[in-house]
């Protein structure tokens, strides 16, 4: 090899000491090397139909870098281990910590378990889920893709490993030039390998949240596992493969609606990972002892540019293939400290800052305005209603549907008789029984008599199982006199389900439907 | 028209054209290349699709495809499969004396659901979908019975009906009091008025008094001394609240001029044996089965 990585970095300058021109196709400023490279989106690289132009990210360092790690420690680890923790629910329940039990129609999370009919909890949690997303955009713009979208997480490890492997990016880039050696074909397919093998171990965690996680594991190496959960196996892993590994950044700018959505939630007040041109310009390489007076901070060595793993400019200004994940702030931020000159070049900053520093001056932050308190008031909102709806949330349902065809039928006695359909639902792990009566009624009425279908008239004791729903039928008849005392056609009761167990009553407000006196 | 393309400034990138909200514009982007590559992928999939599946419209046929895939012969089989499953509760049914459907809850559920489905196919076109019934058509949902109201006598008046060509069929003849001169008109208002005052609804005592000596000789033979009619002979109750050809004074009137008569067909020949069962244990659930 005639030359080492390092040398193809750091060219040695020709002379020691003196003030010597960085060369202009490799230094932006002596010691600062310059990339030849172009913005995946530039103006001139526009056709009817774009070609994709290989990224090739370099690693940056730096505190945004490690935050980045930081997340995708914490995310990664959770999805992978998740399935694995046990909580122990007494017998002939999963210990599974996080479930989703489709056989059964149940979820379970640690000390939670949402039935299928309450999946109303889970859309709450998207919603809250969104209006985060909404504030979180608001206030600092993709928070969201550029640190823990599993498309940029996945993606960032992917990069991980393709980089361990192949090395960095001009390692890359020459290995991409290079004729298939051994050498080439061996680093290629270990990436692909690798890849394949982290898909396969998320698509497999991916299935151990809808069964037992030991035991699925166990049945999918003896091939007894069931046959859609290799069908899933199989699906999720070549999604990860194919849109982490080969996609990359063509699902965010192409696929995803997020981005476009994102147009409308921030603002000239959000923080948004900007290059600061009021500082910056007018670029152009720097000689060594060149004054810094009359010119911008930016040496143009393109490291922002080569960092990203989007392939863009953010000089450009705010675009939508930005995903926001800071690294360029890393980049940057390194080459400033090597030309002695102050950080931040390129930070989180607002478009109402920057407009302000053109002209000298700066505008704070304004965190709080109608945006940012409209959607927090509207996630308080949110999270207070369901925090109310599980506190009230009962074990016991008690749902009555009155019937509407007849609305009511007339006895021979003159009485009037209406028609329920009652659903108790027992959410409770042990058999319960119940025994139904009726209030509300105006005081002057006798107590309506009541019909259970299928029970006997002296011992309506209901039985209900555990964890199940049972649908019952209940006739409510008053007689002729009581029907002569009723004021309107259609007058208020109440159902009550009496657990004969503690005592316990569940309520439900209905009517009795009766012809106008 | 090319030349009339707006190129924006600041992307250098020509655009739609299309303008909202005063500024608002869409970039003509290119489509990337392997978005193409998925198109020309999916045509091809078409092409396979056609092959091997039902897709061309002909002008009496269409094309069938070679693994001779059909929706129909599909919910042909699911509905096969479905009678299959059945098959175990209908037999049982069949076999089942009916008095002894409700003790079993198995039976019992699904003699309800099918007695459900095969009502609303076929009964209730008269008797209403929730059984309510119409003047002339008896509510089944309520407890007064013109031909009984436990499980037998309900199978039996759904087996061979009311009043038709089946020889078994349920048979009760009121004569047409009116019609046929068999009584005065004014015998007919007091024998109204009488039948009314069994309920408590009558409006004229004095001719109620008279009417009670005309109800004696001409309809206590079928409706009993007492009006409460008879199941047996189809005679129904006049003292209650239930009047299936309504409760007035004009239509007690016409009652009795007319004789009325409904007609139910016999079901036994439309109806499997089973299915009747079903029926009956769905009519007996309504509420007023004895």
């Amino acid at each position: 090899m005639a030359t080492t990585p390092e040398t193809y970095i750091k060219p040695k300058p020709e002379a020691e000491g003196g003030a010597t021109a960085p060369a202009a196709k490799t230094e932006a400023a002596p010691g600062i090397e310059r990339h030849d490279v172009k913005a995946v989106n530039a103006k001139d690289e526009r056709t009817l139909y774009a070609e994709r132009i290989a990224i090739h990210p370099k690693r940056a360092r730096g505190l945004f870098r490690n935050l980045k790690w930081l997340v995708m420690g914490l995310t990664l680890g959770f999805y992978y281990l998740m399935p694995w923790v046990r909580w122990d629910r007494g017998p002939a329940l999963p210990d599974q910590m996080f479930l989703i039990d489709f056989a059964n129609q149940r979820l379970f999370f640690g000390p939670l378990e949402i039935w299928a009919q309450e999946f109303y909890y889970i859309t709450g949690l998207l919603v809250l889920g969104a209006l985060l997303m909404f504030l979180v955009t608001a206030l600092a713009g993709r928070v969201w893709c550029g640190y823990s979208c599993p498309q940029t997480v996945w993606t960032d490890l992917f990069i991980a490993v393709e980089r361990f492997i192949q090395g960095d990016r001009n390692a890359r880039l020459r290995l991409q030039k290079a004729p298939w050696t051994f050498d080439k074909i061996w680093k290629i397919s270990a990436t692909h390998a690798i890849w394949l093998l982290i898909s396969l171990l998320t698509g497999g965690a991916l299935i151990f949240y809808f069964r037992d996680a030991p035991t699925l594991a166990q049945e999918l190496f003896t091939g007894t596992a069931p046959y859609i959960a290799y069908v899933f196996l199989g699906v999720f892993t070549a999604s990860t493969y194919l849109l982490g590994g080969l996609a990359r950044e063509q699902v965010c700018i192409y696929m995803c609606p997020w981005p476009r959505i994102q147009g409308a939630m921030f603002d000239d007040h959000s923080m948004l990972v900007s290059y600061r041109g009021y500082r910056g310009e007018p670029r152009g390489p720097h000689k060594k002892n060149e004054s810094w007076e009359g010119r911008g901070d930016c040496v143009d060595c393109k490291q922002c540019v080569v960092v990203c793993p989007m392939g863009i400019d953010i000089r450009d200004g705010a675009q939508l293939e930005c995903i926001q994940c800071a690294l360029c702030i890393d980049a940057c931020n390194e080459i400033m400290d090597k030309l002695g000159r102050p950080r931040n070049l390129i930070a989180y900053d607002t478009f109402h800052n920057l407009k302000a520093a053109e002209t000298g001056g700066s505008a704070p932050v304004q965190y709080i305005r109608a945006r940012t308190i409209l959607y927090s008031a509207l996630l308080v909102a949110v999270l207070a209603v369901m925090t109310y709806g599980w506190m009230n949330r009962s074990e016991l349902q008690l749902n009555v549907l009155r019937d509407r065809n007849p609305v009511f039928v007339r006895l021979s006695d003159g009485g009037i008789r209406n028609g329920y359909t009652v659903k108790i639902l027992n959410k409770r792990h042990d058999t319960r029984s119940f025994k139904f009566s009726v209030e509300g009624l105006p005081a002057d009425i006798s107590a309506p008599k009541i019909d259970v279908v299928g029970f006997k008239e002296n011992d309506p004791t209901i039985k209900v199982v555990p964890d199940n729903l049972r649908a019952l039928r209940v006739y409510l008849s008053l007689s002729k006199a009581d029907v002569a005392k009723l004021k309107s056609e259609a007058t208020d009761l109440t159902f009550v389900a009496t657990d004969l167990g503690d005592n316990s009553q569940t309520r439900r407000r209905t009517n009795f439907r009766s012809p106008e006196n | 028209m090319a030349d009339n393309k707006r190129v924006d400034e600041v992307t250098g990138v020509e655009t739609t054209g299309h303008v909202w909200d005063d500024d608002l514009e869409e970039l003509n982007k290119p489509l990337p290349k392997w978005w193409l590559w998925v198109m020309y992928v999916s045509i091809i999939w078409s092409i396979g699709y056609w092959i091997l599946y039902p897709a061309w419209p002909l002008a009496s046929d269409y094309t069938k495809g070679m693994l001779g895939y059909s929706q129909r012969a599909v919910v042909a089989e699911q509905v096969a499969a479905g009678k299959a499953a059945q098959a175990k509760f209908v037999d049982a049914i069949q076999k089942a004396e009916l008095s002894s459907i409700p003790d079993n809850p198995e039976l019992l559920s699904f003699a309800i659901a099918g007695g459900n489905a095969a009502f609303k196919e076929n009964c209730a076109p008269c008797h209403g979908r929730g059984a309510q019934g119409f003047k002339g058509y008896p509510n089944l949902n309520d407890d007064d019975w013109i031909w009984g109201g436990d499980l037998a006598a309900i199978k039996q008046t759904i087996t061979h009906g009311i009043r038709n060509a089946d020889e078994d069929s349920r048979q009760s003849d009121m004569p047409k009091f009116g019609k046929e001169e068999l009584l005065e008109k004014a015998q007919i208002n007091d024998a109204a008025e009488y039948v009314l005052s069994l309920s408590g609804s009558g409006s004229d005592a004095a001719a109620a008094e008279r009417g009670k000596e005309v109800f004696a000789e001409n309809c206590a033979a079928c409706h009993g001394e007492d009006g409460k009619g008879n199941p047996e002979l189809g005679a129904p109750n006049l003292t209650d609240s239930i009047w299936l050809y309504g409760g007035t004074k004009q239509d007690v009137v016409t009652s009795i001029n007319t004789g009325r008569g409904g007609v139910m067909p016999a079901w036994n020949t439309r109806l499997s044996e089973a299915t009747i069962k079903e029926l009956a244990v769905y009519v007996h659930s309504l509420g007023g089965g004895q």
